[in-house]
């Protein structure tokens, strides 16, 4: 006979027990997951991986930057459109890296984080706008805004899993528009208005276009962001992070404080996507309620899932794949509905949704696992 | 006062929607331990199938019940099509496949119908009789229609062996699965149920708040709040929560400007809706995440 104590006890250890096989076997990510079982980032894990994306790293982002001296220019291979194109592919990478750090890696979801990209380009604005701050000094203060934002939504959070989170972000992100319009902010906002903002000019009279300096500018908040990640997720808390997701109750038994954890994470996450929300008001030029909606939520989720849910380079594909959805899934569309003549105008959502499902089913790790589970099949060969 | 009294009377008949959704939602919930976030959507898809019917010269009542026909197929094959494959799959998967129906249904419907917004009829008469200052007779036949779907419902559940099989492979399905309930087609029903639940509910507010891909988006969430406060296992308590927030929905509303024309502040008015339903739900799901009527669901270790 047992007591409830003593079993409670058991399940603990046969968990913590659990918990250190996987984390032995932790790099290979279940091949034939039936679902979006979040898989282990294969990239950042190996060690020769590691020891070649030292040197691959900066020498691709060299060749990013240096792509201006190339191509860009009067005349040049790279208009000005498209570098702003390439910086809001990099910054919605940075926002669902956000996501990825909190659904991937800490096992919670949120269908809410469009809110936290509208604070963190709301911050942007109005400093600019109304306090004359230089565009740079307010990337700091939307990353603490929404740090701090997103830890005291965490902490009522901490109490929901699993759907439960998900309705509580849902609510949160169905409400951001009303809450941007409230009356009494409407000096700060602007209201349904919004600001409206001017692309600072390149410092130093160097020769660049506004569009291929914040390129750059981008392109290095893009690479600290995705360096801390790295670091961050390979540290200690980093482990903690991961524990919690994959037991929760035996990372509790070892002495991580589940509560602080997850909290916390939250509040990164939403560091992350702030500064996304903030470097997309400054290039955007523009912000307004309406372009914060429960989409604009969706469409950082999508590109989570599409990249990859718990790996760092997915959140590179997921940004590109949210930025060309919205860019050209209008044209495809069409293209689509002329190809097999349906008798009405598809829309592009009806493709995203379409594509989340099939994902669900054929895909589950995301792209970035799905490229990785191939060159596994691939080598084993 | 009458004024007030106004507001609650159109706090019950919105209640009444919240509270089908609610339903809708409840009984998805208790067979699957899903939260269908495409519930609107769908529910707004087949007030646009009805809609189509009564542009076809079909009379309303004709029109409402093959829509709501055409939803229960849907929802049974959404169930044995999309969400069967994902049993014992991860809460997020599933949230992303809810997401995807969501992005679907609404897309569709612009597609179809376009996005502008059309007015659709009332099947009440503009009758006035004593009090219909206080509430309008498609408001009364809004609350009318939900009591009488609800109690049929109930009914059903109650005294159907068909209602009984599916409350066992609900509450129990490895014993009710022993007994030869088949339980996969009873989940599959209960989406159906859900989905044309969703068609009537559609069906009475388009009335009020117009024919538009958008129209369900606040409405779903104010039947997460309701259910939420009722208690999102229990059926009845998902009805008594709806009502509830409905009013609750008014008044905050009605006091709102009650504050503004008595002290000049303006607090919360109308344009604050979604917030107090997001208030309500964060409130409910940290500080009595059981609701009212709910079991409170205890984890073993």
């Amino acid at each position: 006979m047992s007591t409830p104590l003593q079993k409670t006890a058991i399940a603990a250890a046969q968990a913590v027990n659990d918990l250190m096989r996987k984390g032995a076997v932790a790099v290979e990510p279940a091949p034939a997951a039936p679902a979006a079982t979040p898989a282990m980032d294969v990239a950042t894990d190996a060690p020769a991986m590691r020891k070649r994306s030292r040197v691959l790293i900066p020498a691709l982002l060299v060749l990013a930057a240096g792509s201006l001296v190339l191509f860009g220019g009067k005349g040049g291979l790279i208009s000005d459109f498209q570098y702003l194109q390439l910086s809001l592919i990099l910054v919605y990478a940075i926002a669902v890296l956000g996501l990825n750090m909190l659904t991937g890696f800490n096992g919670q979801i949120s269908l809410g984080h469009g809110a936290f990209f509208a604070l963190g380009a709301y911050t942007a604005a109005v400093m600019i706008e109304h306090y004359n701050l230089n565009y740079l000094a307010t990337l700091p203060a939307a990353a603490v805004f929404c740090f701090i934002a997103g830890y005291l939504f965490g902490l009522p959070a901490l109490r929901l899993e699993g759907h439960y989170l998900a309705l509580a972000t849902f609510a949160l992100a169905t409400a951001v528009p009303q809450i941007l319009k409230y009356k009494h902010i409407e000096g700060l906002t602007g209201g349904v208005q919004g600001i409206n903002l001017i692309k600072p000019e390149a410092p130093f009279k160097l020769a660049l276009s506004s569009d291929q300096w914040m390129y750059l500018v981008v392109l290095a908040m893009a690479a600290l962001m995705f360096w801390l990640a790295r670091n961050l997720l390979d540290s200690r808390p980093g482990r903690a992070i991961m524990a919690i997701r994959d037991q929760p109750l035996a990372a509790l038994t070892m002495g991580i404080n589940t509560a602080h954890y997850k909290a916390t994470t939250f509040g990164i996450s939403a560091l992350f996507v702030g500064i996304a929300g903030a470097l997309h008001a400054i290039i955007f030029e523009y912000v307004s309620p309406d372009s914060y909606a429960f989409s604009l939520s969706v469409a950082i989720l999508v590109g989570a899932v599409v990249g990859g849910i718990a790996s760092l380079p997915g959140a590179l594909i997921g940004g590109a794949f949210v930025q060309v959805i919205d860019k050209y899934a209008d044209a495809a569309t069409k293209q689509l509905t002329a190809m097999v003549h349906l008798p009405i105008d598809l829309e592009p959502w009806t493709i995203y949704g379409i594509l989340l499902i099939t994902l669900v089913y054929v895909m589950p790790s995301g792209v970035a696992g799905g490229l990785a589970q191939l060159k596994a099949k691939w080598k084993r060969r | 006062m009458e004024q007030l009294l106004q507001q609650i009377a159109s706090g019950l008949a919105s209640g009444a929607i919240y509270a089908c959704v609610a339903l809708a939602l409840v009984m998805i919930f208790t067979a699957t331990e899903h939260l269908n976030f495409a519930q609107g959507e769908m529910a707004m898809f087949s007030t646009y199938l009805c809609w189509q019917l009564l542009q076809w010269g079909l009379g309303f009542w004709t029109a409402l019940a093959i829509a709501a026909g055409l939803s229960f197929i849907i929802g049974v094959l959404i169930e044995r099509i999309i969400l069967r494959p994902l049993q014992g799959a991860s809460a997020l998967s599933v949230v992303v496949v809810f997401i995807g129906l969501l992005a679907i249904f609404h897309s569709m419907a612009g597609a179809i119908w376009s996005h502008t917004i059309k007015t659709f009829p009332s099947p009440f008469p503009e009758v006035a009789f004593a009090g219909s200052g206080i509430i309008g007779a498609h408001q009364i036949g809004m609350v009318a229609v939900t009591i009488l779907m609800l109690s049929a419902l109930f009914a059903f559940f109650r005294f159907t062996t068909l209602g009984l099989a599916m409350r066992a492979a609900a509450q129990n399905p490895t014993s009710a699965r022993l007994v030869g309930v088949n339980v996969d087609w009873m989940l599959a029903l209960g989406w159906g149920l859900a989905a044309a639940i969703g068609a009537v509910a559609g069906a009475m507010v388009a009335p009020v708040v117009y024919l538009e891909p958008n129209m369900m988006s606040s409405i779903l969430l104010y039947g997460f709040a309701g259910a939420l406060v009722g208690g999102i296992s229990s059926p009845g308590g998902a009805v008594f929560g709806g009502f509830l927030v409905g009013v609750l929905e008014n008044l905050v509303a009605y006091f709102g400007n009650l504050t503004e024309k008595m002290f000049g502040v303006y607090i919360i008015g109308n344009g604050e809706k979604l917030s107090v339903a997001l208030i309500i739900v964060i409130t409910i799901l940290t500080l009595k995440p059981a609701g009212l009527f709910g079991h409170v669901i205890t984890k073993r270790v």
